[in-house]
């Protein structure tokens, strides 16, 4: 069970593992540079010549979503997060004797929604199963899930990688399943605490082809899933709370092998950026051993993100002989050929939908169109912004992407608790385009309303930041400037252009920054000629 | 089909179920008999016959997705032998 562990404990040269990092490239070999450090270069280069093979790394991911339903898969508890300990865990859930599962309805609909919006094969008839295995956490004894059946057969998600690539993964299949309840290790002494509020939530496990390649391409992916289940409402994609939990199985081969290599399951990563970590590090692991003329063990190992690094979890050798069976408590499920009709015609714009029809409707860059599609409630309140205002889509999507972005960053706030409406910048981006405030107006009013909360119209209003627009108020205020600096007017026409800046500023400064900019410039250029 | 008693002992194992030598072998002749029974079946010919998952020829039946279950953790935790703030107290598990 501890051999890999071993391996990695022996090895006092970390050269291979270092030139094996380089060699396929992966951030892994930033994370352990350090670790490296003391290697002088004349060893790397001397375990680069004598290893003449490139690595490749072969990642397929099973992704456990939370379907957002009301009620268990096959009870009627809440399966609402976050409720008081054992407070959502009934009779059946609890696996009481003479209990009987009964299916959520809800769950059918969301699985279909899913398989449809993949392309996917929808299995009219499923079969649930059960999975035999002993743990505090799952009181029946089994778990009910598709084994031989899934609802979902194979698919196709459409994934653009951050440097731009498009790639085609294979989605393998997408079943149904119960979760289990929670264990709390720490808190009581000898003892082990148990939280079955979890247990029967309803998950959609979806899994993947192994045709990612890295683990940047296993986040694009990742990061593809996620946006496509919040858009079709059937997850909350909240992953603090687990709502879409990620397992990796990761192998590495020698680039060109038609063969895959043994392959290791990381357990359970739930946020993006250390499952990409994960496995970086994994794969140099892999690479390190096969390099030293070991062997990769099958087995789950865990990810530590405080140490950086996966460990053996428990081997897959013996123990995990599942014995499914098809579950007597349930009959086969079936999805009508009208059942999936009906839910096709419910499917909502897809993000890879959205994003051609961004590009092609308001002639956004496909740069734009992929940031605002990322997140459905981000691109829902650039629409809804855009709705109500007269500024252009290009400055609307600048303005949701960067100022309120940026603020909403700093404040650790997500879209949805904006305290600025999408309305309520329609309206402040509406006076930008009726030149009522300048550029760097309308940045004060913005941040006025997120502290406020009041209406644009409002702030600009009560505090007089309307741009002035009096070309007769702007000659007098350029007239007596031109009169109060008379030797820097002489430079500025015996051709000191430089000074027209000098000028631009007293101005913007007598005006206190309400000058409309453009008719400064002209008016200016105008009056300074002489 | 024959079966090891070492196969008889791993399924034991599985099923968390302890048995004596005398246990052991009585179980393996029982379930070798089981498994003629099995042969004899397999004998049939199949071809073209989808698997059967559930002798009643029926469909699952669903029903909507609303919560009717109200919290009965005080009854139901009546019956652990260990608790504490309201959750189920078990033997320490460690991996």
């Amino acid at each position: 069970m501890n051999i890999p562990i071993t391996l990695e404990a022996t090895n006092n040269t970390p050269t291979a593992f270092q030139v094996a990092t380089r060699r396929v490239r992966s951030r892994a070999a930033e994370c352990t540079d350090g670790y490296m450090s003391s290697e002088t270069s004349t060893q790397q280069s001397r375990s680069l010549k004598g290893e003449g093979c490139e690595w490749e790394s072969v990642i397929g991911l099973e992704v456990h979503v939370q379907l957002a339903t009301k009620a268990k898969l096959f009870s009627g508890a809440s399966a609402q997060y976050g409720a008081k300990p054992n407070s959502q865990a009934c009779a059946v859930d609890l696996a009481f004797p003479g209990v009987l599962p009964v299916l959520n309805r809800e769950v059918l609909t969301m699985a279909v929604r899913f398989g449809l919006s993949v392309n996917a094969h929808i299995a009219q008839r499923s079969i649930f199963a059960r999975k035999n295995y002993f743990y505090p956490d799952l009181p029946k004894g089994y778990q009910i899930t598709q084994f031989e059946h899934p609802i979902i057969g194979r698919g196709t998600l459409p994934v653009i990688t951050e440097d731009g690539r498009n790639l085609s993964i294979g989605i393998t299949r997408a079943h149904l399943e119960e979760d289990a309840g929670k264990s709390l290790h720490d808190a009581f002494n000898t003892m082990t605490g148990v939280d079955l509020n979890r247990a029967g939530v309803p998950l959609l496990e979806i899994v993947s082809e192994p045709e990612l390649r890295s683990a940047a391409e296993a986040v694009a992916y990742l990061k593809t899933l996620h946006a496509l289940v919040c858009y079709l409402q059937i997850c909350d994609g909240n992953l603090q709370e687990g709502s879409f939990r990620c397992d990796a199985n990761v192998s590495v081969r020698k680039k060109g092998d038609p063969q895959f290599g043994t392959r290791a399951e990381i357990k359970n990563v739930n946020s993006f950026r250390f499952v990409e970590r994960a496995i970086d590090y994994e794969i140099a692991r892999q690479i390190q051993i096969l390099e030293q003329g070991g062997t990769i063990v099958q087995e789950t190992r865990l990810y530590d993100s405080v140490k950086n690094e996966t460990r053996s979890m428990r081997s897959k050798e013996n123990a995990n002989d599942y014995r499914y069976f098809p579950d007597p408590d349930l009959l086969p499920v079936e999805v009508s050929h009208a059942f999936i009709e009906e839910v096709a015609a419910t499917l909502p714009e897809l993000p890879w939908q959205k994003r051609l029809r961004l590009q092609q409707e308001y002639a956004l860059s496909e740069y734009d169109a992929n940031v605002l599609t990322s997140n459905k409630t981000l691109c829902d309140f650039f629409e809804e912004a855009l709705a109500h205002t007269k500024a252009s889509a290009k400055i609307t999507a600048n303005w949701v992407m960067g100022e309120l972005s940026a603020l909403l960053n700093k404040n650790n706030l997500s879209i949805e608790q904006s305290p600025i409406s999408a309305r309520a910048l329609g309206g402040l981006l509406s006076q930008l385009a009726d030149n009522i405030i300048s550029g760097k107006i309308a940045k004060t009013v913005f941040e006025k309303m997120w502290a406020s909360g009041e209406e644009a119209v409002v702030i600009i209003e009560r505090e007089g930041l309307v741009q002035e627009n009096d070309s007769a108020a702007l000659e007098k205020v350029i007239d007596e400037l031109m009169l109060a600096n008379p030797s820097q007017l002489a430079e500025y026409r015996s051709g000191k252009d430089r000074l027209f800046g000098y000028f631009v500023g007293l101005v913007m400064k007598q005006t206190a920054g309400k000058a409309n900019p453009a008719q400064v410039n002209a008016l200016l250029k105008k009056k300074l000629k002489g | 089909m024959t079966l090891s008693i070492k196969k008889v002992q791993e399924t034991a194992y599985l099923a968390r179920i302890a048995m004596s030598e005398e246990e052991l072998n009585r179980c393996h002749h029982e379930i070798e008999q089981i498994f003629t029974l099995i042969d004899q079946l397999q004998a049939v010919d199949t071809q073209g016959i989808p698997p059967l998952a559930h002798p009643q020829a029926s469909q699952q039946r669903t029903v909507p997705d609303e919560v009717t279950e109200s919290d009965q953790h005080e009854k139901f935790q009546a019956l652990a032998p260990a608790k504490q703030l309201d959750y189920y107290l078990v033997p320490q598990v460690i991996e």
